[in-house]
């Protein structure tokens, strides 16, 4: 009898009430503190996203309903499976490291989760301890996060080596100054952190353990690092483990409130980014349902006096000045990308020095959403016309626009389906349709294409002088 | 003077040819282009092919006009090019301008211009693969390094890579790659309108880069399937001053010399 009940207590001091008391209070004031952080992160970050969400909703209606299996395809191959990523091998898996590592971290912040809001101690595996296979594949499952953190540590420093100290040239490009690449590395550093809190954590919880079974849990990496924890005295190592577990909680929830802001958010916008990519050919460029009805009125003058004339239309815009004027789908595209810059690096005029960069396109487009959001915010979320617009106005310059050979190499190396085309042939759009904005070689090919039916100055009649030889 | 009906003569005759070959601006009147025009059509009547042209007929596709964003210039030449070709019904057509094939392709069919649109590159394969054509004359391609440059409109626009390889394939020459190619080759310079205005400001000109990697390869012949890509390549050869020893020939003209039809001089 005596054994029995020395054997249910065991992981227990037999402590005052006083000291229980303690504890308790202890908890509980845990308990209240991840509450209320977790509240207020969520608040905020609900509100953030939410602000996303109502910016890229800015853009022009579309519907994009079309070949749903064929969208799912792309998501699981492309965003999942990172199909594209795999074009460039070594970076290609250093990145694999850190979305693998990423993806399957998160299973143990449902415990951690669950631990904050109740006052527990991984619940999880005190609910399988006496289940030998759970209890197996817990142990399992955290050994493996925890490998994977450190793999993901070595990813980190090399991509910060990359980032930094070898002149990678699509890291060097100058859209990246400022911002952006103080970004990249925050990141990284992010990353660190994060890794050092986890095995501040998994380390002086097994330390612990071990101070008090004579065993650790069996964490692989931790447990190899939990006996030189175990001089320190439980107190000491108490303090490491919940510097680590409060570092680990707040780093992530500090991540989740600083990616709207950041480059990294493709995280989770390369899924519906692709999802809604476009299907049809790269070749293609869609045509204009609103010139067709002009030039089908111009053709037959007689549908231009049968058309009614009750309501006066709306006058139309062709092609895009600014943010508001392209598809809600390219600014998503803005949003998803991560400047990797292998576009950039693709793209015939960058390489030849022309001022064109497909990447810049995406980030001067999301920076533009970006301010118009921020003149919103100020105006009780009204937008006023505050004259500038995405071209020009230290945004898409006409000469960066007119450097584009079409070619598509952007949209064929993009990891993520983004395709800076599009917005690019909006924007020339307006130049030439609305402001024609021209150069003049091109105001002669136009005019001998209207007047000749061909590029240049030749006759129609001319078209079979290549049959005499 | 080659053999050559247009449409207008097929109905007048009250008949309908196999396909209409879409000749194109670059074909119809660049010099350079004309004679791979030439070679196409030799090797169509060489093998009895029904075949038309539009003649006086034909329009620009519109294709650099709406790459520059005149949608109103393409739309119109599109709808007019449109109501000609519905109005012979016709199905077919292959056409040896990349560019021409892209967007009937991809952008009449909108417009009501729905028909089965071939690049002579795949039009050429099909006829190797179904013994059509016959190599009588490839020996002189035997062990002579080619290289492919890809053009963008055949290549990432449509997908079609294998095809123009293919050809160089049967001729038996050895085709070398550049340090660019397929997915990744690197666009002439000429695509979406660059073709008829100055490069914008850099530190050197797109058809020069690409030539380099040609040149890189040490192969004699450049081979192209675009008149826009032939043109910008060989300026490139003449900027290096190679022209005497690297020739830029069209998949056309050498498949046409494959076959005895044409004399080409490497």
């Amino acid at each position: 009898m005596n054994i029995l009940v020395a054997k249910t207590f065991k992981p227990y001091n037999f402590a005052s009430f006083k000291s229980v008391s303690k504890q308790m209070i202890l908890k509980l004031i845990q308990i209240l503190a991840f509450v209320a952080l977790s509240g207020s992160v969520f608040f905020l970050a609900f509100k953030l996203y939410k602000r996303i969400y109502r910016n890229i909703m800015l853009g022009r209606k579309q519907v994009i309903n079309d070949n749903i299996p064929e969208r799912l395809k792309n998501t699981l191959l492309v965003a999942l499976g990172q199909k594209k990523m795999f074009k460039n091998v070594i970076p290609a898996l250093l990145h694999l490291v850190i979305y693998v590592s990423f993806v399957i971290t998160q299973i143990e912040l449902i415990e951690i989760l669950i631990d904050g809001f109740t006052g527990n101690h991984r619940i999880i595996y005190h609910a399988v301890e006496n289940i030998p296979f759970l209890k197996g594949f817990y142990v399992f499952v955290v050994s493996f996060i925890e490998v994977l953190s450190l793999l993901t540590l070595f990813v980190t420093f090399a991509f910060l080596y990359r980032r930094n100290l070898i002149k990678i040239p699509r890291f060097q490009k100058p859209e990246l100054n400022g911002w952006p690449k103080l970004d990249a590395n925050n990141i990284l550093y992010m990353e660190l952190t994060l890794i050092t809190f986890i095995f501040m954590m998994n380390t002086g919880d097994q330390a612990k353990y071990l101070l008090q079974h004579g065993h650790t849990y069996g964490f692989w990496v931790s447990g190899l690092l939990a006996p030189a924890l175990s001089g320190l005295g439980e107190t000491a190592i108490t303090i490491i483990e919940r510097i680590g577990w409060w570092g680990h909680i707040s780093m992530v929830y500090f991540f989740l409130l600083y990616l709207p802001q950041s480059k990294h958010l493709h995280i989770l916008l390369a899924f519906p980014n692709v999802f809604f990519a476009r299907l049809i050919p790269k070749g293609e460029i869609p045509n204009m349902p609103e010139i067709t009805k002009e030039v089908k009125l111009m053709m037959n003058p007689d549908a231009a006096f049968a058309a009614p004339t009750g309501e006066p239309e709306e006058p139309v815009k062709f092609g895009a000045k600014d943010i508001q004027d392209l598809s809600w789908q390219n600014l998503l595209a803005a949003y998803s990308c991560t400047e990797c810059g292998r576009c950039t690096a693709a793209c015939p005029a960058n390489q030849t020095g022309k001022l064109l960069s497909p990447r810049k396109i995406m980030m001067d487009t999301r920076d533009r959403v970006e301010e118009v959001a921020k003149s919103m915010d100020a105006n009780n979320g009204v937008w006023q016309e505050d004259g500038k617009s995405l071209i020009e106005n230290g945004y898409i310059t006409v000469e960066e626009l007119r450097a584009c050979t079409t070619c598509n190499a952007c949209v064929e190396e993009c990891p993520i389906n983004i395709n800076p085309l599009d917005i690019i042939i909006q924007l020339r759009r307006n130049l030439v349709m609305e402001d024609s904005n021209v150069p003049n070689e091109w105001a002669g090919m136009f005019a001998n294409m209207d007047n000749n039916g061909a590029p240049w100055q030749y006759s129609q009649l001319d078209r079979l002088n290549w049959t005499k030889e | 003077m080659l053999e050559v009906k247009t449409m207008a003569e097929y109905a007048a005759n009250g008949e309908t040819p196999e396909v209409l070959f879409w000749v194109g601006c670059a074909g119809s009147f660049d010099q350079r282009a004309q004679k791979v025009t030439r070679s196409f059509v030799k090797i169509l009547n060489h093998l009895n092919i029904k075949f038309a042209v539009l003649g006086s007929e034909e329009s620009c596709t519109g294709d650099p006009a709406k790459r520059a964003g005149n949608e109103l210039t393409f739309q119109m030449l599109a709808l007019q090019n449109i109501e000609v070709m519905n109005s012979y019904g016709v199905q077919k057509i292959v056409t040896t301008c990349p560019h021409c094939f892209n967007i009937l392709k991809n952008e009449y069919p909108g417009l009501g211009g729905k028909y089965k649109v071939t690049h002579h590159a795949t039009f050429l394969q099909e006829l190797i693969d179904t013994g059509r054509i016959k190599l009588s004359d490839a020996s002189q391609f035997k062990g002579k390094k080619i290289t492919y440059h890809d053009s963008c409109y055949l290549g990432r626009a449509n997908d079609i890579y294998e095809a123009p390889r293919a050809l160089l394939e049967a001729l038996d020459a050895e085709l070398v790659e550049m340090k660019s190619c397929k997915t990744k080759g690197l666009c002439c310079g000429a695509g979406g309108a660059q073709m008829f205005k100055e490069e914008e400001h850099g530190t050197i000109r797109i058809n020069n880069a690409r030539t380099e990697q040609a040149l890189e390869t040490g192969a004699t012949v450049i081979a192209a399937a675009c008149p826009f890509c032939s043109t910008m390549i060989s300026d490139g050869v003449k900027a290096k001053e190679k022209q005497m020893q690297v020739k830029v020939f069209d998949i056309a003209e050498l498949l046409a010399a494959g076959q005895g039809l044409e004399n080409l001089t490497f």
